[in-house]
């Protein structure tokens, strides 16, 4: 940036923290942030059994007008197949990462590599997506990608019109503080984008009508495997 | 009858075995009570224009044992004046009201938003003042401040007092008894008990009548829409009279009422609960 | 293409809230609409915060959080910037709305940018930053569903979460038609959310930069995030190689692990959902994912002096959830417009005044404008006392008109009542003679038993209400005669 711009906003940094700590006159000077009392009285952990909380997690989801099911590993692949047939999938975007035996003969991977990533114009004209998740969060019914292993960059489950995540059992945690904490590293350590999904986007914009799918994946579907 | 002590109420009463003749069990208030200097904090509004509310609070006070004072150089709270943000004229009224009230142990008042102002702006009152001994005196008199229902609920465990009202009536639970003061559903625990009295439910009860002091004049086309769903909600319930804690809202909506013509009456809840069998003979 | 109405943070005098209510009162089709919007909302929410058994701890932690920050803001601020800096962002601190528009067009240009996509930022609708990009040749397209509408209309939003909360589906149908070119349209809300969904993906994929508010930066990490609903926010901070993020210096909380605490406070809040569809977190740069260059832009604007109040400051924990709004008897009748202001509602009510400053007709009556019921602050997720706010507000009015207003402000009849009354009360005589003599100057307006109307500006009241008369004796003259004193 030019200098002349980096001199003038400096000196509306030091002025802006001048009016603060002016402001902040009644604070007193040898107070500390962490002085300030912060009483944590909520609940940090779910002690739910994990069956129950991969039901309350798979109801969630469901209440948000996602499609959800649950398999074993061994099934996963099947689901995604059939999955794909119904929804007449062919184009399937899919990150790295995403195991190979994930994908169903019937479709054509675009795959998202460090060499050759898809263009926005691919990712528009797709059929779908296939991802992986960071987390699930059962209390809230939401997935949570932190763009790691078989989740891939931000704009692949973003662009594409459909949405498929697998979601594995131990994945899951029971409440928002557990996702914050489990999440922590790959955020403080590398930085990493983390986005929330919590069903398809929607908008309640005209007349308070709930409308499933404005911008984003108009359709979720989530596969819960175990 | 029924009494329902409550445990957080400092005399140590036994529940009466069975359920006696009323005045056998209200003597034991008596003894405890006499003890206990009570104030009736009448509010400027209630002395001025309604007396009755005023006399009704005195005669279920005594009624229940409790014998009250009334200091006669108390006169307003101050709260138009602090509300509306007359702040610095309001301060006088505040060491007056303290002043006044300071010695006695429990201060009884028939409304809601004045109780509230006492209890809930006067430190925010001394705070502005500057004046460290305002705010210890205002700190001192603010907990023995009660509203009507919430003193004989909470603090005396009574929820019968021996009313009888052969009336159909509904219930407006003011904002500040409501919010401020969380009475709860004190005042709906001595309604249901009143004897003769066809109680029903107002819809979105909970809802601001519109009053809001000043607000009423200031702004008073939004005060006026307000109070326009406030009696449809009152007119859907069919009662003869609507009643709540605080005589200022019930001015409000009984201006409305009777503007309207429709006949519904607007009565302060000590009223009621002063009204019974033998006293409606007279 | 931009039509403002003027509003507290443009040039010019607004009108009062009492005159703009009245407008707003009489257009019963506008009341409708948010009176059916707001009730339907308030149920909702408070379904959505039932299930919380933990909500009260929650809405301490958000005020004890929120509390530390406003204390400490200098260090935390400092912090953050580090922060960004470390994960490959700039830092521009910006001391009002023209510093930040500035700097905000100055990026756009250097990108050669024409056109901006936005994300809906109240922050961005306080500086007029679309009217600014405007004169300096660049289009702010809206981006939000909400926001698209009303841009379209040429209006100004009426509600922080759901602006168009004023038109019905018939009346954007129509709009479409005529802006969008868009035939054989139904009104069915799905339709028409599929015509903007269409006309602004072209938007999203061809946009230099892209633009947002933000709901939360933290100072530990550096992360900014922004909750959303329909994924335009997450097109407008993914697809475009450049974004700029405009954030109120209050928006700061101090760590990661915080979030705890306002992800579950804000979604029930705000759209009574367990959680919003989409919400980002983003820090600095990623390689390879996400724009290439961030920009985040901290602004003051008037904060600092809400920072300097002790009862006012509290003002500044808010998060933007309309609750309040969802709540306020007030605001379902009158609709957000009355507030002439982009805040609009109880939040608005003490926001505005402060952020302008006192001493402007206009916005000094918004602390006027609540009944002083409570009911914000009862939903309030950080706590926010807004009636204490607003009766301190008011004092802040008078005072100011008191003192500054020169012979004027003293002569006004509002002023000489009350200060006449105050003396009154303040001495018992005086106050029992008054009550005698308000009994006689009465007897010319009541009529059979009732006033029907009062005189000057008290006539309000009699408008729609009759007035008791004084009855004969008064209850301390009844007492007295009592006990026979
Ligand atoms: S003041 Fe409180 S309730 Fe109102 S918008 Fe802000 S955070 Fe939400």
């Amino acid at each position: 940036m030019v200098e002349v711009e980096k001199r003038f906003v400096t000196s509306a940094r030091e002025e802006i923290l001048q009016r603060i700590r002016r402001a902040t006159y009644d604070v007193p000077k040898e107070e500390r942030p962490e002085d300030v009392p912060v009483e944590c009285g909520y609940r940090k952990k779910d002690d739910a059994p994990r069956e129950e909380m991969i039901e309350h997690f798979a109801e969630n989801v469901t209440e948000y007008e996602a499609t959800v099911r649950r398999v074993s590993e061994a099934g996963l692949k099947e689901a995604i197949t059939q999955t794909c047939q119904e929804r007449d999938i062919r184009r399937l975007v899919v990150p790295p990462g995403v195991p190979e035996g994930w994908l169903p003969d019937s479709v054509e991977a675009l795959r998202d590599d460090t060499g050759t990533l898809l263009t926005n114009q691919e990712l528009d004209e797709s059929d779908g997506v296939l991802t992986g998740c960071a987390l699930g969060i059962a209390q809230t019914g939401t997935i949570v990608l932190d763009a790691g292993e078989g989740q891939g960059r931000r704009a692949l489950t973003l662009l594409p019109d459909y949405h498929l995540c697998v979601v594995r059992e131990e994945q899951i945690v029971g409440l928002v503080p557990q996702a914050f904490a489990w999440l922590a590293d790959a955020v403080k350590r590398e930085g990493r984008a983390v986005t929330f999904i919590s069903g398809p986007s929607a908008t309640s914009d005209i007349e308070l009508d709930r409308v499933e799918g404005v911008h984003g994946p108009r359709t979720l579907e989530v596969i819960i495997a175990g | 009858m029924q009494f329902s002590f409550n445990t957080s109420a400092q005399p140590t009463l036994k529940k009466p075995p069975g359920a006696g003749p009323p005045l056998q069990v209200w003597s034991q208030y008596i003894s405890y009570h006499c003890a206990v200097r009570t104030a009736l904090f009448i509010t400027c509004i209630n002395d001025t224009l309604f007396p009755e509310t005023g006399r009704a609070t005195v005669e279920l006070l005594e009624r229940l044992g409790i014998g009250v004072d009334f200091p006669l150089e108390q006169t307003c709270c101050g709260q138009m004046h602090f509300n509306t943000g007359y702040q610095r004229e309001a301060i006088p009224l505040v060491r007056r009201f303290v002043e006044v009230f300071k010695e006695y142990e429990a201060i009884v008042s028939p409304s809601g938003s004045c109780a509230g102002m006492v209890r809930e702006v006067y430190p925010m009152a001394a705070e502005l003042a500057n004046d460290k001994r305002l705010a210890a005196e205002v700190e001192e008199v603010t907990p023995k401040v009660f509203e009507l229902a919430e003193f004989l609920v909470k603090k005396l465990g009574v929820t019968d007092v021996g009313a009888y009202y052969p009336h159909w009536v509904t219930y407006h639970p003011t904002c500040h008894s409501l919010r401020m003061l969380e009475v709860g559903d004190a005042p709906l625990k001595l309604l249901r008990a009143v004897r003769g009295i066809d109680f029903v439910e107002l819809p979105e009860a909970e809802q601001c009548c519109g009053f809001g002091g000043t607000f009423a004049v200031k702004n008073a086309d939004t005060s006026i829409a307000m109070l326009s769903d406030k009696l449809g909600h009152i007119l859907e319930t069919e009662a003869e009279v609507c009643t709540a804690g605080d005589n200022s809202c019930l001015m409000h909506i009984g201006g409305g009422l009777r503007r309207q013509r429709v006949g519904v009456r607007t009565v302060h809840l000590a009223q009621i609960l002063a009204s019974t069998e033998e006293r409606r003979k007279l | 293409m931009t039509i403002e109405a003027p509003d507290a943070f443009s040039k010019g005098r607004t009108p009062t809230f009492e005159e703009s209510a009245r407008e707003s009162l009489a257009n019963a089709q506008l009341r409708r609409n948010i009176g059916k919007a707001t009730q339907a909302i308030r149920t909702r929410r408070a379904q959505a915060v039932e299930e919380l058994p933990d909500w009260e701890e929650l809405r301490q932690a958000g005020y004890d959080l929120k509390t530390r920050v406003m204390r400490h803001l200098d260090e935390y601020l400092l912090q953050l910037e580090e922060s960004v800096h470390k994960a490959g962002g700039h830092v521009h601190w910006v001391r009002d709305a023209t510093e930040a528009n500035r700097i905000i067009a100055d990026i756009a240009k250097n990108h050669e940018a024409k056109e901006v996509v936005k994300v809906k930022s109240i922050a961005t609708d306080e500086i007029k930053l679309n009217e600014f990009l405007e004169e300096e040749g660049i289009k702010a397209v809206e981006t939000d569903l909400a926001e698209f509408i009303i841009q379209l209309a040429g209006e100004i939003s009426s509600h922080i979460l759901v602006p168009a909360i004023h038109k019905n589906r018939a009346e954007i149908r129509e709009l479409f038609i005529k802006k969008l070119g868009a035939e054989d349209l139904s009104d069915e809300p799905s339709d028409l959310t599929n015509a903007a969904r269409l006309y602004l993906r072209e938007k999203f994929l061809q946009a230099k930069v892209g633009i947002s508010g933000a709901n939360f930066a933290v100072a530990e990490t550096g992360t900014v995030c922004v909750v959303e609903s329909e994924g335009n926010g997450r097109m407008c901070t993914t697809l475009p190689p450049v974004l700029v993020m405009l954030m109120g210096i209050e928006k700061i909380i101090p760590t990661w692990q915080d979030f705890e605490v306002f992800m579950q406070l804000l979604p029930r809040s705000s759209t009574a959902e367990r959680m919003n569809p989409y919400t980002s977190f983003w820090t600095g740069v990623s390689e390879g994912d996400g724009p290439k260059e961030f920009h985040l832009v901290l602004m003051d604007n008037g904060r600092t002096e809400i920072l300097a109040d002790d009862i006012g400051r509290q003002t500044l924990n808010c998060i933007r959830c309309s609750a309040c709004l969802n709540v306020c008897p007030v605001y379902e009748r009158t609709g957000g417009h009355a507030y002439n202001s982009v805040y609009p509602g109880p939040i608005g009510a003490i926001l505005t005044p402060q952020l302008v400053g006192i001493g402007r007709p206009g916005t000094d009556s918004l602390p006027y404008a609540s009944s002083l019921c409570g009911a914000c602050y009862d939903v309030c997720p950080v706590k926010i006392n807004i009636p204490e706010v607003l009766i301190h507000l008011r004092g802040r009015v008078v005072r100011h008109r008191q003192d500054g207003g020169g012979l004027k402000g003293k002569l006004d009849p509002e002023n000489v009542a009350m200060r006449t009354m105050a003396r009154t009360f303040s001495d018992r005589r005086l106050y029992e003679a008054a009550q005698k003599a308000a009994r006689i100057s009465q007897w010319p307006l009541a009529r059979s038993g009732a006033i029907h109307r009062l005189p000057g500006k008290l006539a309000g009241w009699t408008e729609a209400r009759d007035l008791k008369p004084i009855p004969e004796q008064t209850f301390r003259e009844w007492w007295k005669s009592r006990n026979g004193s």
